[in-house]
């Protein structure tokens, strides 16, 4: 079944591209923060199997539980699809349906945050801090910089919640939607980035290390 | 100067959205599946590097809509993401030789 929508939104103002600014700048900003974590995970790679005592990311003394980090990627994954679909609902004049799916996308976004916090106290108690190694500095600034992405997305999300219950985000409006979308559509393709440099692929391990 | 204005095609409605999630559920599965398949550890870097790219461009064309919206877009998006992948692979060639730094040695 095939519920093709207009893509089209007219921008409310003439514009020199005839695209509207708001879109554009968003994507501007994406293609600029692909360098922001271009940089932090060229850092990782250099860095992750470098570090002269332990913990290390796998091998005997690895802190990585896959298992567990496959379900948090797996949620956040999720959270794209209820995203689309809060948009889906928005351009179709559906707002009630709109603001549940922007809810069930921070509530996985929520979930997802749940997840990294779960998993760095489980680090620091294993051991492994920002100052314990550079495995350490460079995967908590790293995923610590993915994380902050993650709470500031949750905050857009539950924002647009907020001002389509007072009246605010009609159909008309559904650029809105799509450009928070965007962002979020963003903080998902850094994790599956993120998910298979870091946590998928083993790192070299120094030659002293068990 | 007069610049074309925006053109592009229908956005894809929710079933196609969720055919999308569908498969990239079931690439999530395969790649840890793989990850634990002792015979292929000796293909694992590849493997997973196109499955993550399958799922990063099924996400960017489908969900961010990049295949459907004006190709202006996909300009700014996929060159920030080239220069970033330019760093990384250049970084990765400045630095990344096999070795780990021993205070003493020589």
């Amino acid at each position: 079944m095939q519920h093709a929508h207009p893509a089209a939104h007219a921008p409310e103002h003439e514009t020199t591209t005839g695209l509207d600014h708001r879109k554009l700048l968003m994507w501007a900003f994406l293609g600029s923060d692909c360098l922001l974590f271009g940089a932090l995970i060229s850092t990782y790679m250099i860095y992750r199997g470098r570090s002269l005592a332990g913990p290390f990311p796998n091998g005997p003394e690895g802190v990585f539980d896959i298992p567990f980090t496959s379900v948090s990627a797996f949620v956040l994954l999720m959270s794209s699809l209820t995203m689309v679909l809060a948009l889906a609902a928005s351009q179709r004049g559906h707002i009630r349906g709109m603001r549940v799916w922007l809810i069930a996308t921070a509530l996985l976004g929520t979930v997802f945050l749940g997840g990294q916090f779960f998993e760095f106290t489980a680090f620091v108690a294993e051991g492994l801090t920002p100052a314990t190694n550079v495995f350490g500095t460079s995967f908590f600034t790293l995923t610590g910089f993915h994380g902050a992405h993650v709470t500031l997305g949750v905050i857009i999300l539950l924002s647009l919640v907020v001002v389509s219950l007072r009246g605010g985000l009609p159909k008309e409006e559904s650029l809105t939607v799509e450009i928070a979308g965007l962002y979020w559509h963003f903080v998902d393709i850094v994790w599956i980035v993120i998910f298979t440099l870091v946590y998928l692929i083993p790192a070299p391990l120094p030659p002293h290390a068990g | 100067m007069a610049v074309p204005a925006e053109h592009h095609r229908a956005h894809p409605g929710p079933g196609e959205y969720i055919k999308i999630a569908v498969i990239l559920a079931v690439i999530t599965l395969v790649e840890v599946a793989v990850y634990y398949v002792p015979s292929l550890s000796g293909a694992l870097t590849p493997i997973l590097m196109v499955l993550s790219t399958i799922k990063f461009s099924m996400v960017v064309l489908w969900f961010m809509h990049l295949k459907f919206d004006s190709v202006l877009f996909s300009y700014l998006f996929v060159g920030g993401l080239g220069i970033a992948g330019a760093v990384l692979i250049a970084l990765l060639f400045l630095f990344g030789a096999s070795h780990t730094i021993v205070p003493g040695a020589a």
